[in-house]
């Protein structure tokens, strides 16, 4: 018998380590979103026009503000790897849970996939730029993968220290751009003039479409709860890192909106790859392109990193349930990272990022996020419903309830008609993906549930029950 | 083979790029197989949802 099989057999236990503050949780939350600044977002001028695309960023803003609220509150409570997946564990049940697991599987790994693309893709354009033609992206994209599941698997510290530094340098990246074409005016900026008269070229139907990319602005926002098994405390370190995190990503959507649109005409800016990039070549100021494009990357770079945290905890946590192989619900005893879970979706990102397209992936990864904050308004009702605030501590509470949960439920509406507009077809395969996936967990998995060991926290009874 | 005399510096990074990524794949799953190997099931499957050891309290709740 080995050492480590003796001690076990006195007890021994391990579990993810406790390292986190608020700063690693608003680094994990706008990590993987700030990316969206740099790209993405500005497809919703092309579908609607610059001021759709703007009031596409307040509404998604107002749908990712119900979301941290609902998060912060419910997860503050809930403190538990997986996020949405616990939660939904404890105030839904097994069914539902397990399709909130996938999501954020689906959602966090097809978003990572999308992110290496974009890396290969950009160093291949420099590549070419420095007169390097006929490169090939897939080496970059395969290092990016390997490099950061290779950083996650080694520790949670060192893994959102790093995205803390990256994504801190991508934000200030916006900020000095915005200041400098704001108060140094190092160009002139004109909105009147580049939307000529154009406020809304495709009407309000335009507006209603722009919503699909406007998530892009906030997507991922909510990827903060799942370290709430490594934040030193939850009660604390959750809703703050979540609400700076939100408050800061209204403030760099909004930037970012105001720059490019006073500086690239919408019909140049709604379908560019680098907005951002873009708008720092349109000043001519090399220190500003050198910093943009390093803002590009590192965003690009952080929001990888924490998607493979957050996809590892999720599929890890479906594990230890027994939702999915027992296997997965491993934790290294010396770097205390889920670290089957790390490995086993290396090549699950690998196939999507070297075998689909970026749109399909990237739509993918939004329905899947789409279908969680549904399931999160539902969620958010019966959590009052069930223990009203009188019957157990929360680290936040959230205000105007039930109104952020049923703000949250109509956008969610409005947003599947914004992108059953544009990708029908693959609204439709997802929703089929997952009814064949939950009929396998109802009538197969759910034997092998540990249905006593499901309700973990410390609650009464719920009301009514 | 790659002929190395006639690769430019892209491909050389893009060679890089595959070795690297090759290293932290192999130091990955080497060191998996060895962990599985050193330590029981039983230790390893041993985290358990809500062993917190941090009370849930924030005196007073943050409303709003």
């Amino acid at each position: 018998m080995t050492q480590a099989q003796a001690t076990a057999s006195h007890g021994e236990k391990v579990s993810l380590l406790r390292v986190l503050g608020p700063g690693h949780v608003w680094a994990l939350g706008v990590g993987i979103v700030l990316v969206g600044e740099y790209m993405g977002w500005n497809f919703a001028v092309g579908k609607g026009g610059a001021v759709a695309a703007l009031i596409a960023c307040w509404f998604a803003g107002l749908l990712y503000t119900c979301v941290a609220m609902i998060d912060s509150e419910v997860t503050s409570t809930v403190a538990a790897a997986g996020g949405q997946y616990a939660q939904a564990k404890h105030i839904v049940g097994p069914l539902l849970a397990f399709n909130v697991g996938l999501f954020l599987v689906m959602a966090y790994t097809m978003l990572e996939a999308a992110n290496a693309i974009t890396l290969g893709y950009l160093v291949q354009a420099v590549g070419g730029m420095a007169g390097f033609e006929g490169g090939h992206d897939k080496p970059f994209i395969v290092l990016t993968i390997m490099f950061l599941a290779w950083l996650n698997y080694r520790g949670v510290y060192a893994t959102l220290t790093f995205n803390l530094v990256i994504t801190a340098i991508a934000f200030i990246a916006i900020l000095v751009l915005f200041m400098a074409v704001t108060a140094a005016k190092v160009v002139p900026l004109n909105h009147a003039g580049l939307i000529h008269g154009e406020t809304l070229p495709y009407g309000w139907m335009g507006v209603l479409a722009a919503m699909h990319f406007g998530l892009w602005y906030y997507l991922g926002i909510e990827g903060t709860t799942q370290a709430a098994e490594e934040v030193r405390s939850p009660a604390r370190a959750l809703p703050l890192g979540t609400m700076t995190g939100i408050i800061t990503l209204l403030i760099a959507a909004t930037m970012t909106w105001y720059i490019c649109v006073g500086l690239m005409p919408w019909e140049y800016l709604g379908q560019a790859t680098t907005p951002l990039f873009d708008a720092a070549r349109l000043t001519s100021s090399v220190p500003l392109m050198v910093l943009l494009f390093i803002g590009t990357m590192f965003a690009t770079l952080a929001s990888a990193n924490g998607c493979i945290n957050d996809a590892s905890r999720a599929w890890f946590s479906m594990g230890r349930d027994h939702y999915l192989p027992e296997w997965f619900g491993a934790v290294h005893p010396k770097y205390r990272t889920p670290f089957r879970s790390i490995i086993f979706l290396v090549p699950v990102a690998l196939m999507f990022a070297l075998g689909a397209p970026l749109d399909q992936v990237i739509t993918f990864s939004i329905l899947s996020g789409l279908l969680e904050y549904t399931v999160m308004s539902f969620n958010m009702i019966m959590f009052r419903n069930k223990w009203p605030l009188d019957t157990i501590k929360r680290g936040y509470v959230h205000p105007m309830h039930p109104l952020p949960a049923i703000v949250l439920l109509v956008l969610c509406g409005v947003t599947y008609f914004a992108v059953f507009l544009g990708y029908g077809t693959q609204l439709m395969a997802m929703m089929v993906f997952y009814i064949v996936a939950s009929a396998w967990f109802h009538f197969h998995r759910y034997q092998f549930v540990r249905r006593g060991a499901q309700f973990t926290m410390n609650w009464p009874r719920p009301r009514g029950y | 083979m790659p002929n190395f005399a006639e690769m430019n510096g892209f491909q050389y990074l893009e060679l890089a790029a595959w070795i690297i990524s090759a290293l932290f794949g192999l130091w990955m799953l080497v060191d998996m197989i060895r962990t599985n190997a050193a330590y029981s099931e039983d230790v390893l499957l041993s985290s358990r949802e809500g062993e917190i050891e941090d009370e849930l309290i924030v005196d007073p709740a943050h409303r709003g």
